[in-house]
């Protein structure tokens, strides 16, 4: 295939002809996309009168000054940190599990040979689709009907969603591990189970653990908003007080919740460096 | 390694066979040290799960799913909040381009006049640091909570969503826009802005040519997931199939659940095909 041909052409016709093309096209991708925002902006019926009328600024105001002075009861302040740390607790227990039952389900997503396998590995494909497509949110709304309202619930739906996202990477990984350990041990007889725990796994292990640990980043931000919905954790008293309106604790939570994530973000940057060394 | 080899392998000591062992031992007794509080703190019961009360109502709305509810009237209403989900993800990450693209331009120091001969100014420092600051705090607070809190302001429904996406989504994107902006080849900016040419020109002829793919790419890949958030947005009295969604579950509503979770499912698979085959055109 030869690259783009620039004809030197006259000033009546200035442009070569896979250029014009992909300016046609890129013309009809700007007109969609205008046409979608357009239409996202009529058919929402926004309600943009409660900024613009009299009070929205002195409600603003007030809300704003509110939020600026957190409450620092020493009772509320025990309350928030024992929340903090079933948080944490929550994003941890269901990062783990996420990566064992991720692990789990990698395994038949890539066994690529053999006779009645590729349905297993189809069937394994699609439930690690099913678990990743469905947000921890709904997830903890589902499970909230079987395991109750609470932290136990937001660990499971975390778990479920994250073993979705962790499945296909992991699948990912083992198949482009590099295959001459595995073919060494497998050309010897050993089996498939013993050559994954003594190749496969011993190679791609840093790996799976950098994306464990990159997911467990994302999961302390779902961790704390879990509550909203009925989790547990830091969103539990968040959604509470803000339905009662107590804006001074609201914001030592919203607080809370920054320090919270900010620290598991640094936590994860400095043990994916001590990996990589 | 044959069958015997094996077997001599499980007569040595097991100090010999890994001599690692003691670290192992270590690290598992510590790791389950810090797991025992966890899962105390995360009240991990999984038998609860298997209690017969648990059992019953879980399978009785379970059960309910099959088969989905699909009488026309409610297939209407699903993709009513369809659209609606999709409306108020587009809405907010255009709102959200409008808030990202001057914090952008703005913080970014592909653009800064004074550091092309050494080091930057103070003052065009400190207006970069402080827009980069605004940018933290946006999209640090998740959207599910600024969405709480517009509720409040603003009241129930879409409005709320589009807010908390353009918010979230502005500094999400304001911060990554900047750091593409960064890392392509700065040579023809430097070159232009040391010429001469304004700020301006030298975004749209220095630095837009080399790294507009890869913005424009990043931004599909934003909707893609502004979509999915916005799904969720909607359990906060957001608007669009969070809330209705919301709203069966509050009922038990086994068969309308499953309809709609259908709906989230095939919407969500339908943006990832749009979005990844967007992205390859552009490349």
């Amino acid at each position: 295939m030869s690259g783009p041909r620039i004809v030197p052409t006259g000033p009546g016709d200035a442009m070569p002809e896979p250029l014009r093309r992909a300016r046609h096209s890129a013309i009809g991708l700007l007109l969609a996309i205008a046409g979608l925002i357009v239409a996202s902006f009529v058919s929402l019926d926004l309600q943009w009168a409660r900024f613009t009328d009299d009070q929205a600024v002195q409600r603003m105001v007030k809300f704003m000054k509110e939020l600026l002075s957190p409450a620092t009861e020493s009772l509320f302040l025990v309350k928030t940190a024992v929340a903090a740390l079933e948080t944490l607790a929550m994003s941890a227990v269901g990062t783990l599990l996420a990566a064992v039952g991720g692990l789990l389900l990698a395994l038949p997503a890539t066994q690529s040979s053999g006779r009645g396998q590729s349905l297993i590995r189809n069937l394994t494909g699609f439930v690690l689709n099913v678990l990743r497509s469905i947000p921890e949110l709904v997830w903890a709304a589902l499970l909230i009907i079987a395991a109750g309202l609470g932290p136990f619930a937001g660990t499971l739906a975390l778990a479920l969603h994250t073993a979705g996202v962790l499945g296909r990477l992991f699948a990912e990984a083992i198949e482009n591990a590099p295959a001459r350990a595995a073919m060494a041990l497998r050309t010897q007889g050993v089996s498939r189970g013993l050559v994954f725990l003594y190749a496969t796994l011993p190679q791609i292990s840093p790996q799976l653990l950098s994306y464990s640990l990159y997911r467990w980043e994302n999961n302390i931000r779902a961790a704390a908003v879990m509550g909203v919905v009925g989790g547990g954790g830091l969103g539990a008293l968040l959604s509470f007080h803000m339905g009662l309106f107590h804006m001074r604790e609201t914001s030592t939570l919203l607080i809370a919740m920054l320090v919270l994530v900010a620290a598991v973000d640094v936590a994860s940057w400095v043990l994916r460096r001590q990996l990589q060394r | 390694m044959s069958t015997s080899s094996v077997r001599a392998i499980g007569r040595v000591s097991p100090t010999e066979r890994d001599p690692a062992w003691l670290s192992r031992l270590f690290w598992a007794c510590a790791g389950l040290a810090v797991l025992a509080p966890a899962l105390v703190a995360t009240e991990f019961k999984p038998w609860l799960l298997f209690e017969p009360d648990s059992l019953r109502v879980s399978g009785q709305f379970v059960a309910d799913f099959f088969p989905p509810k699909i009488e026309p009237a409610f297939l209407a209403l699903v993709a009513r909040e369809t659209w609606r989900t999709v409306a108020i993800a587009t809405a907010g990450l255009a709102l959200g381009l409008l808030i990202a693209i001057p914090l952008t331009l703005l913080s970014t120091s592909v653009l800064s006049v004074s550091s092309i001969t050494g080091r930057m100014k103070t003052g065009p420092l400190v207006v970069r640091q402080i827009m980069r600051a605004i940018l933290i705090v946006l999209r640090s607070v998740p959207e599910l909570v600024w969405a709480l809190v517009f509720v409040r302001v603003v009241g129930l429904g879409p409005t709320a969503g589009v807010l908390a996406i353009a918010l979230t989504y502005g500094g999400m994107l304001g911060k990554v826009y900047s750091e593409i902006l960064e890392s392509d080849d700065r040579h023809a900016a430097q070159s232009l802005l040391r010429n001469g040419a304004g700020r301006l020109a030298t975004l749209f002829y220095g630095a837009l040519p080399q790294s507009a793919a890869e913005l424009t790419s990043y931004s599909v890949y934003r909707w893609e997931c502004a979509i999915r958030s916005s799904a969720v947005l909607g359990f906060v009295g957001a608007g669009g199939l969070g809330q209705q969604m919301d709203n069966s579950m509050k009922m038990f509503n086994g068969s309308e659940v499953a309809t709609i979770l259908m709906a989230f499912i095939v919407l969500v698979a339908i943006s990832d095909w749009v979005s990844a085959r967007l992205r390859r055109v552009i490349g």
